[in-house]
Parts: C-alpha cells; structure tokens; sequence
C-alpha cells in the first residue's frame, strides 16, 4: 500500500514536471471562437488558420491552438479544457455570447494566462488585457459618408439592415446621424437579415413600392447580392444606381478591382479580426514594446484604388 | 372527427357553406383588400407576379408536404433538404464544366441530379418511418440536422456559388416568362394540378386518407401501409428537388442559411388550407392558397411602415391563428 502511494506521487510529480518543462518550452495560446455557420465567419476561420501557419513558422517556440465551438456551453467547456489539458499561456477569445462567457474567460485570467478578447466584449470589465474588434458605428458613418458625396438633396435611399440586433443598431444609428441635414430622404429601412434571399425579396418590395430609388444601402455583401439580382431583374441597375454594402466579401472586392459601377465600393468589416488578434497576442510575447489595449480596427472604405490589398481568393469568403 | 365535422356542416341551415374551403380564400381576399388599401402599388402587375413566383417555393414544397400530413405523417427536413440539394447540384454542375461546356446538357445533368437526390432523401424518411419503426417527427427531425450540417460541411462554413458561366443558360428558368407568366408560376401550377388529381381522384389518394384517418383499420383493408407512407415521403423528396431547380438559378448559390424555417412555412401553409394536422383529411387547393397567404403577409410588411420591422414576426403569427380560425371556430355553426 505504502510503496504504492510513494510510486504513485512520484509518478504524479515526474509527469507534473514533464509538464511544466513542456510548457516552459512552448508558448502555448489558446484561440476560442464559435463555429462558423455563415460565409464571414468561415472568412475569419479561414484568416485564423493561415495566421497559425504563418506565425508558428515564424516562432517555432510558439502553439497556437485553435478550437471552435458550436454553442456557449460547448465554448466554456473548450476555455476549461484549455486550462487543464493545455495548460496555455494567453487565450484569444471570440465570446459565444458576452454574459455566459463571463465567468469562464475570468477562469481562464485566474489561472494566469493573458486574456485577449475579440469583437464581443464581456460583461464585466478589466478582464481582458488586450481587446480587438471591428467598428459597426463606423462602418455606419463611412457609408452615409460615401452616398453624401455622390447623391444630392433631394434624392432617395432605401436601407436593408441586418438581424435586428445590437450589431445592426449601431450601424443602422451612426448612418443616420450622418446623413441627417443633408436632405436625403431615407425612404424606408427592412430588416433583410444579413440573407441573400432575403436582400431579394425585400428588393422586390421596395422596387414596387418606390418609383425613384437613387441608391441602396444593404449594409452587407450577403443582403447586396439579392439587391442587384433584384435590381437587374427590374431592370432599374442603370441610371446611376448604386448599390453599398459591406463587410468585404471576396466576388464583391473583385467586382469593385473590375470596375463594377453598381457596385462601386464596399465598407470592410474585417474578417481578418481573429487573425490580427492572434499577432497582437504573439507580440505580447515577442515585441519588445508593451502591446496591453484597445485595438479598434477601421471601417476601411475599399474603392478601385485599395481593393487589391482586401483580396483574398482563397479565402471562402 | 373530420368525417363528423363534415357531416355537421351539412346539416347546419349554413350547409351551402363550407368554411374549410372558404376560410383561407377569404384571409387570402382580407390580406389582398388590406394591401391595396395601404399601397395601391400592392395590385400592381409587377407585385403580383413578384408574389405568385415568391410563393412557387413553399408552395410546390407544400404540395408534397400536404400528402405527408394527410398520411398522418410530419417531414420536417424539407428545408435542410433544399438546401443540401441546392448545393450539391451546384457542386456536380460546377464540376461537369470541364467535361460538358458551360451549356444545356450541364444543367440538364444537374437537375436530373436534383431529382435523383430528392427522391433519395425522401426514401431515406421514409423508409426509416415505416421500416425502422421511428417516429416520422424523429427521423425527420435527424435528417434535418443532418441535412444542414452536410450543406455547411460542403460549404466550408461560406456559401456555394454557381459558375457565372452557366448564370446566364441557367437564368431564364427563373426570371423567364411563358404567356405572361414566370416559369416557376407554371412549375406551382403544374405540381398544384398533378397533386390534386392524385390525391382526390386516385386509390393512391384515398389511401393517403385512410391511412392518415386509422392506420391500423387500413391495414386491415389490406392497403400496403409502408409502402403508401413511403411513396408520400418519396412525392415530397421530388417536390423539394423541384423547388430546388427553380431556386438555384435566382441568386445562383447555397448556403447554411438557405431554407432555413422553410420546413414550418410549408406546414403552415398546409394546415392555413384546411389539411388536418394529425392526418385523415387533405386539401390541396387549401394548400396553395395557404402558401399565398405566407407570401402575401411578408409582402404587405414590406409595403408599409406602420407596423415597427421587430414585430413582423407577431403580425406573422396572429395572421395565421386567425386563418385557421375562420375555418375551424365554432361561430360558423352556433349562427343560426
């Protein structure tokens, strides 16, 4: 019995230092995010896998470990097993939802590692050590700001919004403040649900309802792609109309590098944001300067001149 | 209990009535009045057409799912199916590019493709209905997940786009007229006339009722049960490749979010027309106009501004309570 227990702590111990020195070895970072279920999110997997090649070659001391989770219960459990399995070092954390994932990312603090935040915030503050996200107001703003120099006073818009969610407020909010003042009537705004059906349909409707439509706001590439299907159909494309949208699908970068008129320009939503926090975090670790903050990434207006840069067509998005 | 309703009717001084025929085409007539009354531009020729081939989806869809239901069964993965369908055919014509050209035999192929899977998938339900002694809410309830996960596995995550190459052959059988009519309107005519005559004036149709009504009496009667219970998972698998030939060529891809909810709409639409939702009774022509009616409500929404858009989904919901109702309340007999 007595010599059992001596074997089995020494075992025990022996394995917690071969640990240790593993760890010691490797930087681990753990990267969380959901699963992706629509094209931008499989973009920013797809960003987050090439990151991981590219700055494990980069620094052969560091893993990165990516897992995805279908669900927050599933994600907690996954920020749990990166702790105890892992054992990592600093955690990259698109949250499922804010308030369920609260407590589990503080976990994760509690154990040690830095902890950078994606996109979603957390409920409670000061958890985080670096944030990354994109910026709906601006994507908003940079849109009104585009259709404020190509339309008159006077002239009519239509908006297609996105699934009624805080996402789509503040980008729905910060377009009209804009464009407040400068006499362009909004005509109606829908919810198209970030769907191309959708975008088609609810098309359909405002082209029957409104004779004089000088441009459409469908706020994302999805929503966009019904909106020129429904315009070609009418046969109301011409003209003038345009079409802006966002986020930074691959067809519609490479329509804008073609020089597509009815679809001039797009507002990028980064899905590249998983993959800059990755770097953010490995400078943690690397840089010689101090990286702790708040990284707002732009709403970047992509026209003919820049499109090159946003083009990724490997990507699935 | 239908059978008695019937009967009741027919007696009642309100005899020449029959409110389960009535009622959806009144809510049909109520929404139509409601919607020019808020935009005459509802009544507009370009608006009806938009809705008549908006509807051709769930409606086609609904017609297969109506002799399901009648047979006292429930498919629930119709939506997961159109779109599993939509993406492999998309695949498959992507992929014969090479081998056909970018022309007709290509989509040709592909929609024969279509129709293979439809069937497939309906036989799967089916056959795991009847032979495997599920649940049909249970196993279509599986191969829904299954369906949606294949799409997105197929996917990447994104969205499955058809060749711009074969757009434009492919095209037309969406945005086409024929005699003043979209095809897919002919397309719902067509499934709309074959599913009546089948389910009204064929053996195949009264067994779908008697089945549906008392499965084990039918039995009795010696009507092949399994194989009548199946061939009705079969019809909706190729209503569902159907619907599909016709959906692809309007935006030209496929996704996780393609079809989503489609499975509820057509069972709506189903029961709006006067089907009963536990089997033994089936109407067709309630069917269509219960797809009209889904149609109808999403596109008054968008008409008006009346109504704020975060509650479209309750205007939704009493829409169709208060179309069953005209069919089913009691009011229509204790008037006398």
């Amino acid at each position: 019995m007595f010599k059992k227990t001596i074997f089995a702590l020494t075992l025990g111990a022996a394995v917690a230092l071969g640990g240790a020195a593993n760890a010691a070895d490797k930087i681990k970072i753990g990267v969380s995010y959901p699963t992706p279920t629509h094209a931008w999110a499989a973009g920013m997997n797809w960003h987050a896998e090439q990151a991981e090649k590219r700055l494990e070659a980069l620094y052969p001391d560091i893993d990165l470990i990516l897992v995805n989770s279908p669900d927050p219960a599933s994600q907690a459990s996954a920020l749990e097993d990166m702790v105890s399995v892992n054992q990592i070092d600093a955690l990259v954390v698109l949250p499922f939802e804010s308030d369920p994932l609260t407590d589990p990312v503080l976990n994760v603090k509690k154990s040690g590692a830095l902890i950078t935040v994606v996109d979603r915030g957390l409920s409670k503050e000061g958890i985080e050590d670096i944030y990354v996200a994109g910026n709906n107001p601006e994507l908003g703003r940079v849109s009104a700001e585009y259709m404020k120099g190509r339309l008159e006073s006077g002239d009519n818009i239509v908006i297609l919004r996105g699934i009624p969610t805080t996402i789509d407020n503040e980008r729905f909010d910060a377009f009209m403040a804009e464009i407040e003042g400068t006499g362009i009537n909004v005509l109606d705004h829908k919810h198209a649900n970030w769907n191309r059906d959708d975008g088609f349909e609810v098309m359909q409707d405002f082209l029957s309802r409104f004779p004089d439509i000088d441009a459409v706001w469908a706020q994302d590439d999805d929503i966009a792609i019904g909106v020129v299907a429904a315009l070609k159909q009418a046969g109301r494309d011409g003209d003038g109309m345009f079409v802006v949208g966002g986020a930074g699908m691959k067809e519609t970068i490479k329509a804008i590098m073609d020089g597509n008129e009815l679809q001039p320009i797009d507002v990028l939503y980064p899905p590249a944001m998983l993959a800059t926090a990755m770097d953010v975090t490995v400078a943690a670790f690397k840089s010689n300067g101090p990286v702790a903050g708040r990284y707002i990434l732009g709403a970047t207006l992509i026209d003919k001149s820049n499109a090159d840069q946003f083009y990724f067509p490997d990507s699935p998005f | 209990m239908s059978s008695v309703e019937v009967l009741d009717t027919e007696n009642s001084p309100l005899k020449k009535i029959d409110f389960k025929a009535i009622g959806p085409a009144l809510a049909l007539l109520i929404l139509c009045i409601i919607g020019y009354l808020l935009n005459p531009a509802f009544l507009g020729e370009g608006n009806i057409t938009n809705l008549l081939t908006r509807s051709a989806f769930i409606g086609i869809i609904a017609v297969g799912a109506t002799f399901v239901i009648t047979a006292g069964g429930i498919d629930l993965s119709v939506g997961s199916m159109a779109a599993v369908i939509s993406g492999v055919m998309i695949i498959i014509m992507n992929g014969l590019i090479d081998t056909l050209g970018a022309g007709l035999a290509t989509v040709l192929v592909g929609c024969g493709c279509s129709i293979i899977l439809g069937f497939g998938a309906g036989w799967i339900n089916g056959a795991l209905t009847t032979k495997g002694k599920i649940e049909a809410f249970i196993v279509t309830l599986g191969t829904m997940g299954i369906y949606r996960s294949l799409v997105t596995y197929f996917a990447d995550g994104g969205t499955l786009s058809l060749s711009f190459d074969l757009r434009d052959v492919y095209r037309p059988v969406y945005y086409d007229s024929f005699a003043g009519l979209p095809i897919p309107v002919w397309v719902f005519a067509g499934v709309s006339i074959a599913g009546w005559i089948l389910l009204n004036r064929t053996a195949f149709g009264r067994y779908c009722t008697a089945i549906g009504s008392n499965e084990s009496v039918a039995k009795y009667s010696a009507v092949n049960v399994d194989r009548i219970k199946t061939t009705t998972y079969i019809i909706q698998g190729f209503c569902v490749a159907l619907a599909t030939i016709i959906y692809v060529p309007r935006l030209g891809s496929a996704s996780a979010s393609t079809g989503v909810l489609w499975e509820l709409e057509a069972i709506a639409a189903v029961i709006i027309g006067g089907t009963v939702l536990k089997g033994g009774y089936g109407r067709i022509g309630g069917t269509i106009l219960g797809a009209l009616i889904l149609t109808t409500i999403g596109n008054i929404l968008n008409f008006t501004d009346l109504i704020s858009n975060y509650l479209n989904g309750t205007m939704q919901g009493l829409i169709i309570i208060i179309a069953v109702w005209l069919q089913r309340a009691e009011w229509s007999k204790k008037k006398t």
